[in-house]
């Protein structure tokens, strides 16, 4: 098959009205209200050095810290004042999505438009401020009719900068729950779809470059006080952003949201969803590459309908617990305390995804190790990957505590990229997932747990609160329990983890549907 | 004199820090007189014609203009009712002639009929082509047709006092020549009282009525170029005697043409 003919390709432009509509609709209010924040704030300072020292610094600092960073760090700072605005004045809101995101990058946007308004009223000629004053223009009058437009090139060059850096940041907002032109970055980099991967970064390359290129031009022809330039580039602009926000538009909002996290698994596992929904006659969307305690945060809050998630993870994140029970129990306990948060556990699936600490097959029998027991007499030589939250969570102490674990170095690394660096001896050990395809790809094993220290992770469907009594949703999702097994779901994850046409999430799933219940 | 004089300097003074620019000066300017103040670099003569119009505050005395305290005076107000013509221009360069001009009685809400009307008249009075320039952005005109709009803008709301900083310094001979001349032709028509600053003795003696010397924020004298010439003072004569051997030089060199 070739390259162009791929019909990847046609799934990624499917998307493509949704991904890009949303990514506009949140740089243009980001950038609209780091404008209104900015431009007021270098006009009031341009008299006074010290406060305009001091807000370059800090905007400066804000410049510093990475983009996705700050864009997660919106997320909880948000989560708090929604639960203090409920507290104190009884209303809520959303801490995901587009207001954390529309804030991070608003502050973003702010030091490219400070820097150069700043620059650009200072810039002006004292003589013609003086000229202003001496024909009997009032302080006001001399900042709109001659300060301010005699800085607009040097501001628009500001703006056309934070435009860039915005649409660029943009990408990072999916992981908070914002759709964005990232949904295809993070999605192909998580399903190993390089296809999606560079539409992704060319869809957003040229939305920049075409912002860019149509602000140079409102931008040049303020320079050279050309009106046509000027309105030809605003023109450019405005038909830009109709053209892209338009057909999110209208878009009907009783749609059922399918969340999923940032792997390959729950990109299957939301399409089966979706896909099972639709089939229903229910319209439905998938929203992915959610982080794993912005999910739940968000089923509680509505903003998404439903989602998989395993029980130990839940266990340990929203009950806090560090103590292991036998599976059955630990489901019943976690079905009653989630119900006091009117959260709906509606089943198993019918396989575990649990973390294990994972070998190659050969090393394994070369050293003579079968279980984490065995394993924690060589680790002191050996060095240890595991995802990004993995060293973070309780799980990783307990194993610690009740094997005694200490590795020579630990490495966080995109869970994708484990397996063939363990395979290749890159690190000796990784915390993977026993349902990962990769793990049978690439020979490995995955270590017995015989003292427990790892909970069950039971793959289980969550319902958001306000879907609690829902009988048609309910009634479509129940075929599903109980019937994908561990050796199925491998394989499905296997097949996601290539290369081709039908790796897509959206393939993966028909497959599963066809070999769990279709046909 | 007058016994109310159109602007006033009463022991006036200013001081930047430790430098005195206006140093205890007393000066009257009568309604309809064309006064140049003259004086080198930093005698403060910049300052004087500032303090008219508030550009600048006086630390002492009393400035008075068409009889009224000027620190009684709204300075928006006053600096509306006093035309000031900027060295080099001090055109707004994202505006065009007409706007340029058009721009004090904008800010004083004149209906813009009115307005354009008023723009024609003036390009008319400083002779420059309406279909021409109007809609021109000054950065297309010549020095000297620069300096003809700014003429202009200082007119425009119809002052009766026009103050002029420098205004024909940066331009050529032949043009500062003609702009001069066409300039005392309108102080005349216009009936205006007009205060200019000028480095060049030639051009005060030429364009004014009365001259006032300064030096080091004093006032050293002040007359006709005739009374000038009876002063005691050494530096008013060292001023006073360079036209006066440019004249010689020029008369020398200059063979006469034709006959008177």
């Amino acid at each position: 098959m070739s390259f162009f003919t791929d019909p990847r390709w046609d799934e990624a432009l499917s998307h493509l009205a949704d991904y890009l509509g949303n990514h506009v609709q949140v740089s243009l209010a980001a950038l609209a209200l780091g404008l209104a924040v900015s431009l007021p704030l270098a006009i009031l300072t341009r008299n006074r050095p010290a406060p305009r020292a001091l807000l370059l610094a800090l905007a400066s600092i804000v410049q510093t810290v990475p983009g996705l960073a700050l864009l997660a760090l919106f997320y909880p700072l948000l989560l708090f004042a929604a639960s203090v605005a409920l507290a104190w004045f009884g209303v809520s809101f959303s801490a995901f999505g587009f207001l954390p995101a529309m804030l991070a990058l608003a502050l973003y946007s702010m030091l490219p438009v400070l820097r150069n308004g700043i620059t650009g009223l200072n810039g002006i000629d004292p003589a013609l401020i003086e000229a202003a004053k001496g024909v009997g223009m009032t302080a006001r009058q001399s900042l709109i009719m001659v300060e301010l437009p005699l800085a607009l090139p040097v501001m628009m060059a500001g703006i056309r900068t934070a435009a860039v850096w915005v649409i660029g940041t943009a990408t990072l907002s999916t992981p908070i729950g914002q759709t964005s032109l990232g949904n295809y970055i993070f999605a192909g980099l998580q399903t190993q779809n390089w296809v999606f991967v560079l539409f992704g970064c060319f869809a957003s390359a040229l939305l920049a470059l075409a912002v860019d290129q149509l602000l140079g031009l409102i931008e040049s022809g303020l320079r050279h006080r050309s009106r046509p330039h000027t309105a030809l580039g605003g023109i450019g602009i405005a038909a830009l952003v109709i053209a892209t926000l338009v057909p999110t538009m209208g878009r009907s909002s009783q749609s059922y949201v399918v969340g999923a996290k940032t792997f390959a698994e729950q990109y299957v596992l939301s399409a089966l969803l979706r896909d099972r929904l639709q089939a229903a006659g229910l319209s439905a969307t998938a929203r992915s590459g959610l982080g794993s305690s912005v999910i739940f945060e968000a089923l509680k809050a509505g903003d998404i309908d439903l989602y998989v998630d395993y029980s130990g993870t839940l266990w340990a994140n929203q009950l806090h617990r560090t103590d292991i029970k036998p599976r059955a129990e630990l489901l019943a306990e976690l079905k009653t305390t989630l119900a006091n948060d009117n959260i709906t556990l509606l089943g198993e699936l019918g396989f575990e995804n649990a973390y294990a600490l994972v070998i190659p097959r050969k090393r394994a029998e070369a050293l003579g190790i079968r279980t984490i027991a065995d394993l924690a007499a060589h680790a002191s030589t050996m060095s240890i990957a595991g995802d990004y939250e993995f060293f973070s969570r309780p799980e990783w102490a307990a194993l610690q505590k009740a094997y005694g674990l200490s590795f020579s170095a630990q490495r966080q690394m995109q869970p994708d990229f484990m397996y063939a660096a363990v395979a290749s001896g890159e690190v000796d050990v990784i915390a993977g997932y026993t349902s990962d395809g990769l793990i049978a790809k690439y020979d490995l094993v995955a270590l017995d747990d015989p003292r427990h220290a790892i909970p069950p992770y039971d793959a289980i469907l969550l319902l958001a609160p306000k879907r609690a009594g829902d009988e048609r949703l309910q009634t479509a999702l129940k075929p599903l329990l109980g019937k994908i097994d561990i050796a199925t779901m491998r394989e499905a994850n296997l097949r996601a983890s290539g290369n081709d046409a039908n790796s897509s999430p959206d393939a993966v799933a028909k497959w599963l549907w066809g070999k769990v219940g279709g046909r | 004199m007058p016994s109310r004089p159109m602007i006033g300097y009463a022991h006036v003074t200013k001081s930047f820090g430790p430098l005195k620019a206006v140093d205890d000066l007393s000066l009257d300017i009568a309604e309809g007189e064309f006064v140049a103040i003259v004086g080198g670099s930093g005698s403060g003569k910049t300052t004087l014609l500032r303090l008219a119009n508030r550009l600048i505050e006086a630390d002492g005395g009393t400035i008075t203009v068409e009889g009224e305290d000027v620190q009684n005076v709204d300075p928006v107000a006053l600096r509306r009712r006093i035309g000031y013509v900027f060295q080099s221009g001090g055109l707004f360069p994202h505006l065009s002639v007409a706007d340029n001009i058009g721009i004090t009685p904008k800010l004083l809400d004149v209906p813009a009929a009115d307005i354009t009307a008023r723009v024609d008249e003036l390009l008319e009075l400083v002779q420059l082509d309406r279909t021409a320039h109007r809609d021109r952005l000054p950065e297309a005109l010549s020095g000297g047709q620069r300096q003809r709009v700014g003429v202009a803008r200082a007119l425009a709301a119809r002052p009766r006092i026009v103050l002029m900083d420098e205004p024909f310094g940066a331009l050529d001979p032949l043009t500062r020549d003609a702009l001069s001349e066409d300039f005392r032709e309108l102080h005349r028509k216009l009936g205006l009282t007009t205060v200019m600053i000028t480095h060049d003795m030639t051009e005060a003696i030429l364009l004014a009525d009365r001259i006032a010397v300064m030096r080091s924020g004093k006032l050293l004298a002040q007359g006709t170029p005739a009374e000038l010439s009876n002063s005691s003072d050494g530096y008013v004569l060292e001023l006073l005697r360079t036209p006066r051997r440019q004249v010689e030089r020029l008369n020398a060199l200059l063979p006469r043409s034709g006959a008177a």
